[in-house]
């Protein structure tokens, strides 16, 4: 018998907001949903958030899961937690938040709170139109464990937000490893190779604790350690949304986010915009040049 | 709230009489059965009493049992004895739905140079004898099958696998853990070479099981040191275990008609009620060959773990085969070597009755499993999976 908190038995015998939340059309309010996991894999989850547009909040929360105890409570921890946020609030939401606010959760059983916040990022880019294929570099990358389908850029990404030290801590918080266990050996390099990569950052910051941060303005703190691609999808929506659609409705056009590789960000120009014979011109000025100015210099846009 | 046992597949309760036989020996009875004074001799005789005991419940001449810790080591024990009696023959025939103790032998001997067919099983866990039949070969050592199977309580063909084992001059050993006791056995008429069984599956207490080995077979022992066990293990005797064994072997012989006829009663009414309240849910297992105690129930869309602990809460214990409970991460190698659907797979349960189960406490879980499967398949997003996640998904466990 695993050893749960108070917290995750209460949550599990007695889960808060399950269930669906139906698209009613009401103005003003959308219903985003966000999936994770499958039955292969024995855990999956179902978020649906209903967000009011004008202000981003999230008004409702409701969850469906597939899985075990910690799977269920983590769940329901999670609508807890996100209800009454802004979506770019609960963008910061972590696994590891998921896993506080229970108490804790057995280590063996961490890759229940990552599902959490999985699912909440599925949601929220799915709101934002951004396909969760194109969102999620995790499907990228290189595969490291075959029964799991576990890529390398996941792998590094749950080592990194969670200072993971061995492979063993690796399976439970995605699973790689937890079947054939061939993929071990990978695992142990990889976190070799992060264990090194932070060490690095570190030693060539001269204030090594100083991370990225979105200031209030909009505007973006001097950052040592790279964005993350949420962060880095989170914020060019929002220099987009604040700074460059204004301008170009204004002018009877608009734009809207379409996809994001790499540092290619991928854009629909619409309304006057789209027909403009200086459209490209248009993108390289007004939103190229924004983008790489709030952002990183490396940014290239395209229109799709 | 009392508690409902039905998970005898993993331990069983030591039965009253067996603790009573136990206690002379834990307290005034404490010499060394190998001394020589009669106060040793004392023990020696009730060692000699209980291997009497447990060669009754066999079917087997008290020479040919050796006491073990467990079952764990029986059948380390009967693998590496039938390897090193024939160095020459490298080759071992296993299945997939073995016990961890033959598996990861097998899986270590794999890499000391051993080959191993690991033979497959159909979606009711039966074997196919021809794949059997296509695998042995003069070269082929050992043959190491399991009697019943402790998940779905699969029995295989023990005797007419041991006729083609025997044909090919293999050694047989059988696991036969979840089988003594269910199953009357008789070793004098039959193929095994070696039969492992456990004392806290009988109502004996844990840390004490003992290993048949047919007269005439060459025997290597595991453990090497004095000359208990006629050379075979070697370490002083376990005797209050010893003599607990005898005790609860004795008395599972004379209730097995009796007990085990209950048993099935009381199996079948809580499966075909289960069966008939709670849609969506299958038996796992061989329908036909299949010990009277164990029921394994798939219940579609929900996982096991979550059902475990909602049973739980109502002093029910029960098993499951979902990865969850069991520290790894892969659900039950055995579902899965049956090839389930993964809508069942995750949400198998295990009940294993005893001979102590009673009607009662039957009703109690037939009262509270529509409830939990119910309350769980709310939460479930696959339950009606209007938006066709589960279609878009590989259903069937192919491993
Ligand atoms: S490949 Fe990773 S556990 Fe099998």
């Amino acid at each position: 018998m695993w050893d749960y908190t108070d917290k995750v038995l209460e949550l599990f015998y007695d889960p808060k907001n399950q269930g669906v939340i139906e698209a009613t059309g009401e103005p003003g309010v959308k219903v985003a949903t966000g999936e994770v996991g499958s039955i292969a894999c024995g855990d999956a989850l179902r978020l649906h958030l209903k967000v009011e547009v004008a202000t981003d909040k999230i008004l409702d929360a409701r969850f469906q899961t597939f899985g075990c105890t910690s799977a269920i409570a983590s769940s329901s921890a999670l609508t807890e937690m996100v209800k009454g946020l802004t979506l770019d609030e609960a963008l910061k939401v972590s696994n590891k938040d998921i896993a506080n606010y229970l108490g804790g959760l057995p280590e063996a059983k961490m890759h229940c709170s990552v599902m959490g916040q999985e699912a909440l990022e599925a949601a929220i880019y799915n709101y934002r139109g951004i396909p969760l294929v194109a969102h999620d570099d995790d499907d990228e990358g290189v595969l490291i464990c075959s029964c799991f389908g576990i890529t390398d850029t996941k792998i590094r990404r749950v080592v990194k937000e969670n200072n993971l030290t061995t492979a063993e801590q690796v399976t439970n918080y995605v699973k790689a490893g937890g079947g054939c266990g061939s993929c071990l050996t990978k695992i142990d390099d990889i976190i070799k190779d992060v264990e090194q990569e932070v060490a690095t950052v570190s030693k060539n910051s001269n204030n090594g604790t100083k991370t990225t941060e979105i200031l209030n303005s909009g505007q973006i703190a001097t950052a040592t350690r790279p964005l993350t691609n949420v962060q880095k999808i989170a914020l060019i929506q929002k220099v987009l949304d604040e700074e460059v659609r204004p301008v170009l409705i204004a002018d009877g056009g608009d734009v809207e986010l379409y996809d994001i590789e790499g540092n290619t960000v991928k854009v629909i120009l619409k309304g006057a915009c789209d027909s403009c014979p200086s459209s490209t011109a248009t993108l390289k000025i007004a939103i190229e040049s924004r983008l790489r100015d709030r952002i990183s210099k490396e940014i290239v846009v395209e229109a799709v | 709230m009392s508690v409902i046992y039905l998970d005898n597949n993993a331990t069983t309760k030591v039965d009253p009489q067996v603790i009573e036989a136990m206690m002379p020996y834990l307290t005034e009875y404490y010499a060394n059965p190998s001394s020589m004074h009669t106060f040793g001799g004392q023990l020696a005789k009730a060692v000699k009493t209980a291997r009497e005991q447990v060669a009754a419940l066999l079917g087997a001449d008290e020479s040919e049992i050796v006491f073990t810790s467990c079952g764990t080591e029986g059948d380390n024990a009967a693998i590496r004895a039938a390897l090193l009696a024939q160095p020459e023959k490298r080759h071992i025939i296993t299945t997939q739905v073995e016990h961890p103790a033959v598996l990861n032998v097998c899986k270590q001997l794999e890499t000391q140079g051993y080959s191993v067919t690991y033979l497959s099983v159909n979606s009711q866990g039966q074997l196919d004898l021809d794949e059997l039949e296509a695998s042995l070969t003069g070269n082929t050592a050992l043959v190491s099958i399991m009697y019943a199977n402790n998940e779905t309580g699969t029995i295989f063909p023990i005797e007419q696998i041991g006729l083609r084992v025997k044909e090919r001059g293999a050694l047989f050993h059988v696991d036969a853990v979840q089988a003594v006791g269910k199953i009357p056995l008789n070793m004098k008429t039959s193929t095994v070479d070696m039969l492992t069984m456990s004392g806290h599956k009988i109502h004996a207490p844990k840390g004490i099981g003992a290993l048949y080995v047919r007269r005439g077979v060459r025997f290597r022992p595991l453990l090497i040191g004095g000359h208990q066990e006629r050379g075979r293990r070697a370490g002083t005797e376990n005797v209050p275990g010893i003599v607990g064994l005898g005790k609860a072997a004795e008395l599972e012989l004379l209730h097995l008609e009796e007990a085990t006829a209950r048993e099935r009663r009381l199996r079948d009414r809580l499966e075909q009620t289960l069966l008939a309240k709670i849609p969506d849910c299958e038996v796992n297992g061989d329908p036909k060959n299949r010990l009277p105690n164990t029921t394994n129930i798939g219940f579609k869309y929900i996982e096991g773990e979550a059902i475990l602990l909602l049973l739980n809460k109502h002093g029910i214990c029960a098993s499951s085969g979902s990865a969850c409970t069991s520290g790894s991460l892969e659900p039950s190698h055995v579902l899965r070597a049956m090839g389930l659907p993964y809508t069942t797979l995750h949400g198998s349960i295990r009940f294993s009755l005893c001979r102590y189960t009673t009607d009662a406490e039957i009703d109690r879980v037939i009262e509270v499993m529509p409830e939990i499967v119910e309350r769980l398949r709310a939460l479930s997003p696959f339950k009606n999976d209007d938006a066709g996640w589960l279609q878009s998904q590989s259903l069937v466990n192919s491993h």
